[in-house]
């Protein structure tokens, strides 16, 4: 199955390919830099394979897509430009974070949420064991501080001995 | 012959895993200690069968019997025999066998220590690994089967089926194999998965005590004492794993990088977060009996993440939800994962009320808050992972498009977490100096520290992305006054403790400014890097001193002897230590690499980053015997006009698989490392090659830093001179002193 998308991608980039071909052979610039090219590809995924930056990603598929880029460039396309005409081609999968609409921003929102309920929690379980229950206060040991210069192995064997005591 | 046999033991492994659960469990039931005893032998036995069928599986493998179709897909007759072997986790099916295989190992090792003082755990434990087993077992019996031969079937379609499906003919016998894809051939790659592996089955042992605890009722913390190195050593195959996985990546895959934040990468790294938030609540647990709960919810959400993360590089689900959802082997998995999950909190719940602290906190800046902010960290990290993971699939679900989260989202979100958890590792020695002792903090501890916890959480808030893109650069000033302020307000609070650390960490950080980076991120993380090292060393040092004082030993012996009385401690400073030397690395590669890339004839050269690369030359020849074609190139590497040596960057193809691997051409320094990748060429030489060029500044300070780690978790994990030992004076006590503390 993923063959023949393949084959489906190639044969509209290679249609898309002619087509821009014709129309431009007028319109030519300097031709772009691989650097140049390679900033762009850089920021999108392979519409093709799974989670593989274009400008790094081998297939032929994509030193095709490396090389529209590159036209386009020298047409003078924007960076937005070419990105944009990336999205409307192949979807929202070729930039590399979901774009800020609709069901996305769960992706946004969900983590900072969770994230400070969790916090929340945490302060508020804190906040409980720092007032314990009046009748383990009763019941537990009297606490010897630290000696801050012993050395700490001694002092925790001791200070577990207690508790273990008590 | 040998794949019926193969199969047919795989088959018994099953059954007899099958039969140790129920035996276990109808000998709790009836209280028979005869029936558990059998239940152990057969858990006993199950390595040894499936430990036959791997080797029946080998035997396929190095006799090229293409027959089978596990055997060929993976090898081709040029492989060596080496990696035909290790082609057995080169695919999915014979990956389970090895899967089970290690697991089985893993719980036999557990039920053949000494259960005198723990019987009542025994059958549980039992249970739970053959429980796991079984459910491999199961998958590579009935899904993913290594021994099924191909077949064609009357439409013409090839089938794989241990036995000749009804109408349908023999294919016939393969001349060669597709062999191994060539990526899958490195070192690297032949370790990585074994470490991962290893990783993943071990943390599933201190999952089996922790049921055997909840189901006993023995929720002291005996369960964590005993499965203490098991935890730890887990830990070290996982971790290791994962920097193998790293390193892979970066020496083959050729996009001069190491970690991607790829899915299959984070659903290893995923347990780690929970696995490493573990090891050291554990401490918690074990010095004052509190976090029991918690405890118990970080090793059920290991084992649930470790199954989970198999899953999702096993069932296909990544590249597509409708594949997971037409293959039987996605819901079968998910089914599992979701069963043993809700078991476990029913348990978990059931068992709620004995699992209460047994001692109240301290103070919000005691030890264990440090430690509770410590698990926080990780589990927002481990929120941001799974969100990241799980997105594109909600996403392909709901409204059928995909989408891609991918380093930028990551990146962005986790960065300002683990630059809180580097802080944390800046003032872990402190929980030692009396940083809890009440009368010191009395006078600052509320407004101060609640201001303390919530200036993060707001700092984190206002770094989060689309906050950010609405109020422009400002959020990234916002942030880093922020968490320079925390620390410097901590830092006030430890003044007496940190200054000198915090002085020598600014004169570095200072000097940093001046001579290398005005990067505002960077120089944050330099600072870190420098006072967490500053911090830790000191406490190596002030530790030794006062021991030397204390027990009249010279230097050398108190340095050792602190160390080998205090193993976890120490051991666990130098394992932070490592981590700072690989948080270098990684600032080094994710804020200053540099890239260029071009074609050049033969005699020009590229410049980067004050490097100039010339192509000097460049060759292409087959290797018949090994099936590869190699070509590769010469470049001359000059820094500042001095000639500083050669690199010979190169791609392989290889017949068999029709696949390349790219193997880029390195220098590496303490300062940078400059990667030379050899991306396309014309035949004739006087046209030139395409060279991809990455400068990637400190990175080598990455594999340093996992080094040290490794020498950091033996030291923590070594194991005592008899775990089982327990002094005279306390053996009529329920309770073991722990050397490690």
């Amino acid at each position: 199955m993923k063959r023949t998308h393949r084959f489906a991608a190639l044969a509209l980039l290679l249609l898309l390919l002619a087509g821009l071909w014709a129309g431009s052979v007028a319109a030519q610039g300097s031709t772009p830099t691989d650097d140049e090219v390679n900033a762009i590809a850089k920021q999108l995924y392979c519409p093709v394979c799974e989670n593989t930056p274009l400008d790094v990603c081998p297939t032929e598929a994509c030193r095709q897509w490396r090389e529209l880029i590159r036209q386009q460039l020298s047409e003078g396309w924007t960076e937005d430009q070419i990105k944009q005409y990336f999205v409307d081609n192949y979807g929202a999968r070729v930039l590399g974070e979901p774009p800020r609409t609709g069901l996305n921003w769960l992706v946004y929102l969900l983590p900072p949420v969770l994230i400070l309920a969790g916090a929340f929690v945490l302060f508020r379980a804190m906040r409980a064991w720092m007032k314990p229950s009046t009748t383990e206060a009763a019941a537990g040991p009297v606490e010897t501080p630290q000696p801050a210069t012993q050395d700490d192995e001694y002092v925790s064997k001791f200070e577990e001995e207690l508790r273990k005591r008590k | 012959m040998v794949a019926d046999f193969g199969y047919g033991i795989l088959v018994v492994a099953l059954l007899v895993s099958l039969y140790s659960v129920v035996a276990a469990l109808v000998g709790v039931r009836t209280k028979s200690a005869a029936l558990v005893e059998s239940a152990r032998r057969a858990m006993l036995l199950t390595w040894p069968l499936i430990t036959l069928s791997a080797l029946a599986l080998i035997y396929l493998l190095v006799n090229n019997h293409f027959e089978v179709s596990f055997v060929y897909e993976v090898t081709s007759r040029s492989m060596p025999t080496y990696l035909k072997i290790t082609a057995w986790w080169g695919g999915q099916a014979g990956s389970l066998v090895f899967w089970s295989w290690l697991m089985s190992a893993f719980a036999s090792l557990v039920t053949l220590r000494k259960w005198d003082r723990d019987r009542e755990f025994l059958p549980w434990v039992i249970v739970v690994s053959s429980v796991t087993v079984a459910f491999f077992l199961m998958m590579s019996v009935v899904f993913e089967n290594p021994f099924a031969r191909m077949w064609f079937a009357p439409s013409g379609e090839v089938i794989k089926a241990m036995l000749q499906p009804a109408g349908s003919t023999a294919v016939p016998l393969q001349p060669d194999g597709r062999g191994l894809n060539p990526l899958l051939r490195h070192p690297g790659m032949i370790i990585h998965p074994p470490m991962l592996y290893l990783g993943f089955v071990s943390f599933v042992i201190p999952y089996a005590f922790a049921i055997a605890a909840l189901v006993t009722g023995r929720t002291d913390d005996r369960w964590i004492r005993i499965t203490r190195r098991w935890t730890l050593w887990a830990w070290l195959f996982l971790s290791f794993g994962l920097v193998l996985g790293g390193r892979w990546a970066y020496d083959v895959l050729g996009w001069g990088g190491y970690w991607g934040w790829d899915p299959v990468e984070i659903a290893a790294f995923m347990p780690w977060l929970t696995g490493t938030a573990f090891l050291h609540s554990v401490m918690i647990q074990e010095k004052r009996g509190q976090l029991k709960q918690w405890n118990m919810i970080l090793i059920m959400l290991t084992y649930a993440l470790v199954i989970f993360g198999t899953f999702l590089t096993r069932s296909g689900v990544l590249s597509s939800v409708h594949a997971f959802a037409s293959s039987p082997i996605g819901p079968f998995f998910m089914g599992f994962v979701a069963l043993t999950f809700v078991i476990s909190i029913a348990l978990l719940i059931w068992r709620w009320p004995d699992l209460r602290s047994e001692t109240e906190m301290k103070s919000m800046l005691s030890r264990e808050a440090l430690f509770l902010l410590n698990n926080l960290l990780f589990m927002s990290v481990l929120v941001i992972c799974f969100v990241g993971v799980i997105y594109p699939l909600v996403s392909e679900l709901v409204t059928g498009s995909k989408v891609t989260v991918g380093p930028p989202w990551y990146e962005f979100s986790t960065s300002p977490l683990f630059a809180m958890l580097m802080f944390l590792m800046a003032i872990a020695p402190l929980s030692s100096w009396g940083l809890s002792s009440q009368e010191k903090l009395a006078n600052i501890n509320k407004p101060v520290l609640g201001g303390l916890l919530a200036a993060p959480v707001v700092a984190y808030a206002i770094w989060w992305k689309p906050i950010s893109e609405i109020m422009g650069s400002l959020p990234g000033v916002v942030i880093s006054l922020a968490i320079i302020l925390i620390v410097v307000v901590l830092m006030y609070l430890f003044r007496k403790l940190l200054w000198q650390s915090v002085l020598v960490a600014s004169v570095i950080t200072a000097y940093l400014a001046f001579t290398y980076t005005q990067n505002l991120i960077a120089l944050i993380g330099f600072f870190l890097v420098a006072l967490t090292l500053m911090v830790t060393l000191r406490e190596f040092w002030r530790a030794t001193r006062a021991r030397q004082n204390a027990q009249q030993e010279n230097f050398f012996t108190a340095f050792s002897r602190l160390i080998g009385r205090n193993r976890r401690r120490y051991g666990g400073y130098v394992i932070h230590v490592s981590m700072m030397l690989m948080a270098i690395g990684i600032l080094g590669i994710e804020l200053f690499q540099k890239e260029t890339q071009g074609m050049i004839p033969v005699g020009q050269s590229l410049k980067i980053a004050g490097y100039t690369v010339e192509y000097k030359d460049l060759a292409s020849w087959d290797e018949a015997d090994k099936g590869v074609n190699y070509t590769r190139a010469v470049v001359s590497v000059y820094k500042d006009g001095t000639y500083l040596g050669d690199l010979h960057p190169r791609k392989d193809f290889y017949f068999d698989s029709q696949q390349s691997m790219t193997i880029p051409g390195q220098r590496p320094t303490l300062k940078d490392d400059l990667y030379v990748l050899l991306i396309d060429w014309q035949p004739a030489t006087t046209t030139g090659a395409t060279f991809k060029i990455y400068v990637n500044p400190l990175v080598n300070w990455l594999w340093i830093g996992s080094l040290l780690f490794f020498i950091g978790v033996i030291i923590a994990a070594w194991p005592d001179r008899d775990p089982e030992y327990v002094p005279a004076r306390a053996r009529n006590k329920a309770y073991q002193p722990s050397s490690a503390d």
